[in-house]
């Protein structure tokens, strides 16, 4: 690969220790995908809960931070992703003390190295969107695919070590979908209807990632009524992401690098065709349903909730109860206005819990359900009854106004 | 002996046993990290443990946590061995150059369909070569 002079001199040490690890980071993740040299970028987004860290990463994180200033601090705004708990509601989500610690610690490094603690999966919608055309190094699967395919921003998947490198170098190699040839059709699929409730558009999401299940192949819709909202695309693109994969997909007439399918399959014939039903999308939800009709916890999560999601969530719950847990969840930037509006408000007055600044799959999600005997769970969100699972959780994927049935009755509706 | 070119490799040499199942990997998704267990309904290696392992599998899913996991399940001793995969993305090779995990990717067959569940391979990543060879 080549570097430029500042990037060589980084590589040699003369900038500090924690550009020199991020720039041979670079390198080794670059030569893998054969990238010929780095591209500047403006922003990083950094996933980095403290599951997924573990106490050694923490370790890591607070060795870059004792470094002197001018060695450990980013050259470029660099945000994060949700952290592992909100720290207003630890004892509700009986999080502990040990977890507790190392967040406490995993902010203390971060903050050292001039980090924004952002915290929040839905920056597109909250903090600063990029333009069309910049390259970012964006962590989240869900942020990717959104800014790549609704915004024309370019980005690979950047897990933590990696954006960490971008903020450090204010680089990242230049390859995948930083690159014009990666960013044509590789699929065309087909609708002749369109999906209503977020739900709905999750499942979509997940039907098509499924169908590209791969990282390098690039879904093109066509077909659509009317152009989806910024709530739909969100937990469309978030599904498709967890489901395939998949980095960035195309909507002719929608997105901005699909006026028409000439553009995006450089004039040609789609090298492959799909046609996705309503029955293709009720299948995938009733694949999460096996009969039962228990619920142990609701949640409206993955992504963190817009504040109009918030408004929906509380206008469903005014004049009601839930005997079951219900968590929504939003972001840090989100809270205030939810707050201020009386949505939290309404929301807490049915029981339920308002959270932010967290997510729910990457807040100890496992241990939450072996400390609080939660099995069935039961949300909107494709993207987390995808994920869930692993934590050994059943699923079950419903609409927003079924979901708050269940919170209400304590039963599948 | 049977040997098949990757076009991309990373870290040391490794010789071990192969686990293989032609389904996606992410390690937040898949696995009880703390057992060593591959637990996702469904999964086609549900149940079995992967530790020392060369898991052989088709690609690498969804998932950005995997790039800080790889690391962190090397610290405990509970890791693959190495990971074999027809297509990767990005995360997972950014987690094993962070986690310093042997990887190798991008054949010219179905990788998952060549060897077999329980072979003995060896993933020989010096730069000239970037092979793995089933050994028995």
């Amino acid at each position: 690969m080549q570097l430029d002079e500042e990037a060589e001199a980084m590589r040699r040490g003369a900038h500090g220790r924690a550009r020199q690890w991020a720039i041979e980071h670079q390198l080794r993740v670059g030569r893998y995908f054969g990238a010929q040299q780095m591209v500047r970028v403006d922003q990083a987004h950094i996933m980095a809960d403290t599951e997924s860290l573990g106490a050694v990463g923490v370790d890591w994180l607070e060795s870059l931070a004792a470094l002197p200033p001018e060695e450990r601090r980013v050259r470029i705004p660099t945000i994060t992703d949700p952290r592992g708990t909100d720290f207003t509601r630890t004892a509700a989500l009986r999080h502990e003390e040990w977890m507790l610690d190392l967040e406490r610690r995993a902010i203390a490094a971060f903050e050292a190295m001039g980090i924004l603690m952002t915290n929040t999966c839905i920056n597109y919608q909250t903090i600063m969107p990029p333009v069309f055309g910049e390259h970012v190094a964006y962590g989240d699967t869900g942020v990717v695919i959104y800014c790549n395919s609704v915004l024309g921003a370019r980005s690979n998947f950047e897990g933590g070590p990696s954006a960490l490198a971008a903020g450090l170098t204010g680089r990242t190699p230049s390859y995948g979908f930083h690159l014009d040839q990666q960013r044509r059709g590789s699929l065309l699929v087909e609708l002749s209807w369109q999906p209503d409730a977020l739900h709905e558009w999750g499942a979509l999401g997940g039907v098509v990632g499924r169908l590209a299940g791969d990282y390098w192949r690039v879904p093109v819709l066509t077909g659509l009524r009317q152009a989806p909202t910024s709530d739909q695309m969100k937990h469309f693109g978030a599904a498709m992401a967890s489901f395939g994969s998949v980095a960035m997909f195309h909507i002719e007439g929608v997105t901005p690098e699909c006026r028409s399918l000439a553009d995006v399959f450089d004039g040609g014939m789609p090298p492959e065709r799909h046609r996705v039903t309503p029955d293709d999308v009720q299948r995938l939800l009733a694949s999460y349903n096996d009969g039962a009709d228990g619920v142990d916890v609701v949640v409206f999560s993955a992504p963190q909730l817009s504040l109009l999601e918030m408004q929906q969530v509380a206008d469903l719950l005014d004049g009601r109860r839930v005997v079951t847990p219900l968590l929504a969840i939003t972001s840090p930037q989100v809270k205030p206005d939810a707050d201020r509006l009386g949505l939290t408000a309404r929301i807490e007055a049915a029981g339920a819990t308002v959270l932010s600044g967290m997510c729910f799959y990457q807040s100890y999600a496992r241990e939450m359900a072996e400390a609080h005997g939660w099995k069935r769970l039961v949300t909107n969100s494709a993207k987390l009854t995808n994920i869930i699972g692993g934590y050994g959780y059943r699923p079950v994927l419903l609409s927003a106004e079924q979901c708050v049935e269940a919170a209400c009755q304590g039963c599948i509706p | 002996m049977t040997e098949f070119l990757a076009r991309s490799a990373m870290g040391a040499p490794v010789r071990g046993t192969a686990m293989v199942a032609s389904d996606g990997f992410s390690a937040r998704y898949d696995l009880d990290r703390i057992k060593g267990v591959f637990v996702r309904p469904g999964h086609k290696l549900e149940g079995r443990a992967y530790s020392g392992m060369i898991l052989v599998m088709d690609r690498a899913k969804g998932g950005v946590a995997t790039a800080w996991m790889l690391r962190e399940m090397a610290s405990r001793g509970i890791v693959p061995a190495a990971l074999v995969f027809n297509t990767v993305n990005p995360i997972m090779v950014q987690g094993a150059a962070f986690g310093d995990i042997t990887m190798m990717s991008g054949f010219d067959v179905d990788i998952t369909q060549v060897v077999q569940d329980g072979a003995v391979v060896e993933l020989d990543t010096t730069p000239d070569r970037k092979l793995l060879r089933i050994i028995g």
